[in-house]
């Protein structure tokens, strides 16, 4: 508790006592009971009161301060002293509670962001300095003892260790690091002492951003939450226009003003709109804050409530369903074992930087005996021709083997294949293609499994490819070679036939996909933690590019969604139900401080629960 | 320029809202956020007039919610 908190507590104690003890002044003692009455009230209600006046002078009709002054004042005079006192009390006591709940649920969401570094130890001169993250510069080292949170993005110099990555990325598996690897500012060095040479500053570096990102998500609000502050806008007036009107007309018909000014002033009590509007915020904040917590950034409230309504999940091939590097993945030799294959081609491509070449000395893993390799010569667009041990070696595609009048086999295996020919004979051929991600069958599966209509790629990837790729993780359609500027076309046209209640997801990795993350209804990367074109361009981030995580961001939104509607309709039918009783004269003032405070309690526990996610 | 600010003493969600509508109508402000969940505010405004404009919202904060200050 804060000390204006405890401040608090100490005066609704005191007034609770006194307010006990004027209860048993006998009735006839008038005006000393009311001082007793007063004492207690007074105690617990002068900065309400004072609020309310000042607020009046600043302008500020109809705020709660005002509201709950009125009522209780009005109850004073018509003669119900207990019952002045007594909401006042009550409605100290809920503001106390409701200041505590939101001040909890502030902290457990701060503390999911706790990733912040407050130092870096940095090596200057031989000596190490414990100094601001911010003022270490690019290139220089810091050093990383274990149980230390790497402060700056850089690349290990020296040291060996695991990295608990968890805050940021969701994944509990610590990360094997050494040497050479690159690491990111915001994971926890576990075991061994790291010496890192920084490759961004503090303000760039991964962690800034993902609190940056986190921190400013309150900008993009939710259509239900601005739902809220326009029906705030209206109810707090209606309400009090509604208590003037029930004051004022059955007096006028029916007489005994007194029991009619007394219903008016239930009326004040319950029009404050605090339970909806401090719960609606706090729904969204917690399923971002649980979202984050799973290595999920959502960037606002609307992000996530528009992800309730997924019909259409559209995914980019490379870097998102695969894991966009290339590896060989079959090899067929003829008249040769696969190792000879495999080592001639490696060989002869090895003056090449293509992706495939390098693919074929990592499935070859040796070094390359540059002796062994006289001459090299790359045919565009069809492959190499190269000497090695002596012997005439063409590895490229078919059309190298047509015009090299070789004859070729088509292998089964779908992917890039590069045909090998040993002195102009067919040697056989080796199949390359991008490995499929072991989560993305399952990430389709479980997109399926929450109703999602539609699951779509896209990818500028060959007809084969892309299609077996499709059909291995159970797509519903795949589109291929396509440019990006096809992409977005093909989106727009997937958007018009989404139908308008639906929303369309689009899954990137960020590279060459801006314009369609931009262009969906709900733009989702994967970070690949720091890309800064993916963190830019989208309105979700996957911090550990598991496509698995998006069916997990749905659940987290429905979650809170369903939240939030709940509350919504169980503040507004409470209020409701006590506006009407209290017309009808059935509601005491009791109660209609439980429909105000009480109500807001209820939703704010409820809220809370949007921040605590499944495993 | 974008900035954000701490916000003491923010003690009602409603409140916020009604900062937030006053200073969208401030001249120059381009965009304003008041988060009475992370007691914060965001407001992007004209570079040679922000501190000016600074002056108008703590101004106009002061009048909806006496007890909150902006921490500079």
């Amino acid at each position: 508790m804060t000390k204006k908190q405890k401040k608090i507590l100490l005066r609704i104690i005191v007034a609770a006592i006194l307010f006990v003890a004027a209860l048993f002044v006998p009735s006839e003692y008038t005006a000393v009971r009311l001082a007793a009455f007063l004492v207690p009230y007074f105690v617990i209600g002068w900065d309400i009161l004072w609020k309310a006046i000042r607020n009046i002078f600043h302008g500020q009709i109809f705020d709660e301060n005002f509201l709950m002054a009125i009522a209780t004042v009005g109850a004073f005079f018509l003669g119900e002293y207990p019952e002045g006192v007594a909401v006042m009390l009550f409605y100290q006591t809920g503001e106390l509670f409701q200041s505590c709940a939101v001040g909890k649920s502030r902290e457990s969401i701060s503390a999911l962001m706790e990733i912040r570094p407050d130092y870096a130890n940095v090596e200057r001169d031989g000596k190490i300095e414990t100094v601001d993250p911010d003022e270490v510069e690019i290139g220089e080292i810091i050093v990383v003892k274990p149980g230390e949170r790497i402060s700056l993005d850089g690349v290990i110099a020296e040291g060996t260790s695991m990295l608990d990555t968890s805050a940021l990325t969701g994944e509990s598996m610590p990360r094997d690091v050494a040497d050479g690897d690159e690491v990111i500012s915001g994971s926890v060095n576990i075991s061994g002492v790291l010496r890192v040479r920084t490759t961004k500053t503090f303000g760039e570096s991964t962690v800034s951003k993902i609190l940056d990102l986190v921190e400013n998500t309150s900008g993009k609000k939710a259509k239900a939450e601005n739902f809220i502050t326009r029906f705030a806008r209206y109810y707090t007036p209606c309400v009090v226009i509604g208590a003037v009107l029930l004051a004022v007309v059955p007096s006028l018909i029916f007489g005994n003003p007194s029991e009619w000014i007394g219903r008016a002033l239930t009326f004040l009590v319950i029009s404050c709109p605090c339970a909806l509007v401090i719960s609606v915020p706090l729904s969204f904040f917690g399923g971002i804050g649980g979202a984050a917590r799973c290595g999920i950034l959502v960037k606002g409230g609307n992000y996530l409530e528009a992800l309730s309504k997924t019909g259409t999940v559209v995914f980019d091939k490379t870097g998102t369903l695969t894991k966009g590097v290339f590896r060989v993945t079959s090899i067929c030799p003829e008249g040769m074992t696969e190792n000879e294959l495999i080592e001639i081609a490696a060989l002869a491509e090895s003056y090449s930087n293509h992706p495939i070449s390098k693919s074929l000395r990592e499935a070859y893993g040796k070094e390359i005996d540059n002796s062994r390799i006289s001459s090299t010569e790359e045919i565009t667009g069809k492959g190499v021709s190269a000497v090695v041990d002596g012997k005439t070696v063409l590895a490229g595609n078919g059309k190298l083997m047509d015009s090299a009048g070789v004859e070729w086999n088509t292998p089964d295996a779908t992917g890039t294949v590069v045909y090998v020919a040993v002195d102009g004979k067919y040697a056989g051929c080796i199949v390359i293609s991008d490995e499929v991600k072991e989560n993305s069958a399952k990430a389709i599966s479980a997109l399926k499994a929450l109703g999602v209509r539609k699951t779509v790629m896209l990818t500028g990837d060959s007809k084969e490819i892309g299609e077996s790729v499709a059909k291995t993780l159970g797509l519903d359609e795949a589109y291929t070679q396509l440019l990006p500027a096809d992409k977005v076309e093909r989106v727009e046209q997937l958007l018009s036939d989404n139908g308008k209640e639906s929303r369309l997801v689009f899954v990137g990795d960020g590279i060459n996909d801006a314009p369609v993350l931009s262009r969906a209804d709900i733009g989702i990367a994967m970070g690949g933690i720091g890309s800064d074109a993916a963190i830019e361009a989208s309105d979700i981030v996957l911090m550990d590019d598991n496509p698995a995580k998006i069916a997990k961001a749905i659940e987290i939104s429905r979650r809170t969604v369903s939240i939030v509607n709940q509350n919504i309709i169980f503040a507004l039918s409470v209020k409701g139900i006590v506006l009407v009783l209290g017309a009808l004269g059935f509601a005491n003032m009791w109660l209609a401080v439980f429909a105000d405070v009480g109500v807001s309690v209820i939703a704010i526990l409820n809220a809370m629960r949007a921040l605590k996610v499944k495993e | 320029m974008k900035k954000t600010f701490k916000m003491r003493d923010l003690e009602c969600a409603h409140c916020a809202q009604k900062m937030e509508d006053a200073i969208r109508k401030i001249e120059g402000v381009e965009e304003v956020a008041v988060s009475f969940m992370a007691q914060k505010l965001t407001l992007s405004a004209e570079e040679s007039l922000f501190d000016e404009i600074m002056k108008k919202v703590e101004k106009a904060c002061r009048k909806i919610e006496p007890d909150c200050t902006i921490v500079m």
